[in-house]
């Protein structure tokens, strides 16, 4: 019995000013606090309970590069239960955590909304001439990466070993739909091919099979231990080995079939024999032939081509189902195996109809009909900055808005999203706090809430299940109370925890 | 820079389950589809940046996760 696929999406966003000298991190908290100036976040954020450094592998403690925690930067939890903060050197959104991989993908686009508004407010303050661009990117082009990442609940009764070695299968062969398609191979390894153009984004920079490290020596699987819930029942599965989507159909299908191939793996009928030998070079082979002919080597060593591999994963999902009581995506199971078909047989059959649905396709079309016109050596740097303005934010410059990608998401629900937060996790409870007491809720982070009740401790309501604290848990309960002090006394004191040292903030 | 807002033209809003293959394409002949690629191409180079290719060079990123 698999366990709910509780998810959600981790965009960095590559940033760029234009017209001034400007560090990145400098110009990531004029984005970000553009926001929170206007009333719309809380600017604080828990650390409490945050361990990059925690490996998935029993016993495991190698010398690892894990990202060091920033604390002093800008840092702000929305009232859609998001997070939105500088991590690093670049803005990023962590949707709130989702029961659907529907509600996924709708807090995704919210989020792209909210770094749209983030950046008209912070470019009407900056001086004329000055503007912060934003692009929902993962690559520079030039050998720098950053990532969007996707997380999963899972049980932790699955064996680490055994999980990460069959989604591995997914992660390399998932590209022919989820890639958002790229100009040219940066990192290039000695005695490898140029390509002029490639599926993924992502694919030059993977190093390794699987380990803790995230900004270098990137693995496919990563091994970061950080549950954010009750660790003895759950893991999070942390996706570091995933493009950032333009197209909607795009990030449902990523999401959506990782989360159903996950619980696939939690009841243990995952077809062994798609494990792949050499999932490091093949990851780039195949992001690197957009023919899809390139045929990776399983580890029995029969080859087979990556939709041949994905139709085989289809295949076992769609019997798997069939037979299931309760569809682990909550109601989307059948949509997804139903758009999964479609977008394998549109590019099995070379279909254009695959370009409303596949970033990189999308691409490639205007890629093709540019050489078409003229040659390779001629449209190639028209086509890098096509290639980057295909994910700018910016409505009016944004190509990706004007390839004919379909879309799933009703606007309206977008705009609602951007404020209120769904409805069936904590985030709920996370989100309703922040709206109703903005003052007294002094900081909060994904398993918990530390309130300011004015009394002389702080007191912590921990939220270490991300299936309570939804609205038919909390709603009525929210309605009745007048107050913080309210709320804390009719949860009990078993929910509530003091906090005895200044944390900071 | 001279940017007008435009609608795509080819957006279509599926808000039903499924995403079938829109069967009127499969009907569609040879020149259509050309001359849709014609007319995004057109229209990329009305919003293309003018000094696009100048921002391609100076587009350097810190690497982040």
């Amino acid at each position: 019995m698999p366990t709910p696929k509780i998810c959600g999406i981790e965009t960095e966003y590559g940033i760029f000013v234009r017209g001034a000298d400007m560090t990145p991190m400098m110009a990531s908290s004029l984005i970000v606090n553009a926001y929170s100036d206007e009333g719309m976040a809380l600017r604080a954020w828990d650390f409490a309970g945050e361990h990059p450094d925690n490996d998935a592998r029993d016993g495991w403690r190698p010398e690892a590069d894990y990202p060091e925690i920033e604390m002093l930067m800008a840092n702000t939890v929305l009232t859609n239960g998001s997070r939105f903060y500088v991590d690093h050197a670049h803005p990023e959104l962590s949707t709130p955590e989702c029961r659907s991989v529907t509600d996924a993908l709708l807090y995704d686009r919210a989020g792209e909304e909210i770094l749209r508004t983030s950046m008209a407010r912070a470019n009407a303050r900056l001086p004329d001439g000055v503007e912060i661009v934003l692009h929902k990117n993962n690559s520079d082009g030039k050998g720098n990466s950053y990532g969007c990442h996707e997380n999963y609940l899972l049980s932790r009764q699955v064996p680490f070993g055994a999980l990460a070695s069959f989604i591995t299968t997914h992660f390399v062969t998932r590209q022919v739909f989820t890639g958002a398609g790229k100009v040219g191979v940066e990192c290039r390894r000695d005695g490898e091919e140029r390509v002029p153009f490639q599926i993924s984004q992502r694919a030059d920079f993977f190093e390794e099979e699987v380990g803790l490290e995230t900004t270098v020596r990137r693995p496919i699987v990563n091994t970061r231990d950080e549950p954010h819930c009750d660790p003895e029942r759950w893991r999070r599965l942390h996706v570091i080995a995933g493009d950032a989507n333009m197209s909607e159909c795009a990030t449902f299908l990523k999401v959506g079939t990782t989360a159903l191939i996950l619980s696939l793996i939690e009841d243990s009928c995952f077809p062994e024999s798609l494990r792949i030998a050499d999932p490091v070079t093949e990851i780039r082979r195949v992001s690197h032939d957009p023919s899809l002919s390139h045929a990776v080597t399983l580890s029995s060593g029969v080859t087979m081509r990556p939709l041949d591999v994905q139709h085989r994963l289809l295949e076992a999902v769609t019997a798997w189902f069939a037979r299931l009581d309760d569809d682990p995506t909550d109601g989307d199971g059948e949509r997804i195996i139903s758009m999964w078909g479609t977008v394998l047989d549109l590019l099995d059959t070379g279909s254009d109809d695959a370009a409303t649905m596949v970033d990189w396709v999308a691409k490639k079309r205007v890629f093709d009909a540019l050489v078409e016109r003229s040659s390779l050596h001629v449209v190639y740097d028209r086509m890098r900055a096509i290639d980057l303005q295909y994910h700018d934010m910016e409505p009016t410059r944004c190509l990706a808005r004007r390839m004919g990608l379909r879309t799933l998401v009703d606007p309206d629900d977008v705009v609602r999203a951007v404020s209120e937060p769904p409805r069936d996790t904590r985030a709920f409870f996370r989100g309703e706090c922040i709206r109703r007491w903005p003052r007294q809720v002094s900081a909060a982070n994904w398993d918990s809430i530390v309130f300011d009740t004015g009394g002389p401790l702080l007191q912590r309501v921990p939220m270490m299940d991300p299936l309570k604290g939804t609205e038919s848990h909390v709603a009525d309960l929210l309605e009745s109370v007048g107050s913080v002090s309210e709320l804390l006394d009719a949860l009990g004191h078993d929910s509530v925890e003091p906090v005895a040292d200044d944390p900071g903030w | 820079m001279q940017e007008r807002i435009r609608q795509p033209k080819t957006t279509s809003t599926d808000t039903s389950a499924p995403v079938e293959t829109d069967s009127a394409r499969h009907g569609e002949s040879a020149e259509k589809i050309k001359s849709d690629i014609d007319d995004l191409l057109d229209e990329i180079d009305e919003v293309l940046e003018s000094n696009a290719e100048e921002f391609v060079k100076n587009y350097v990123q810190k690497g982040g996760q």
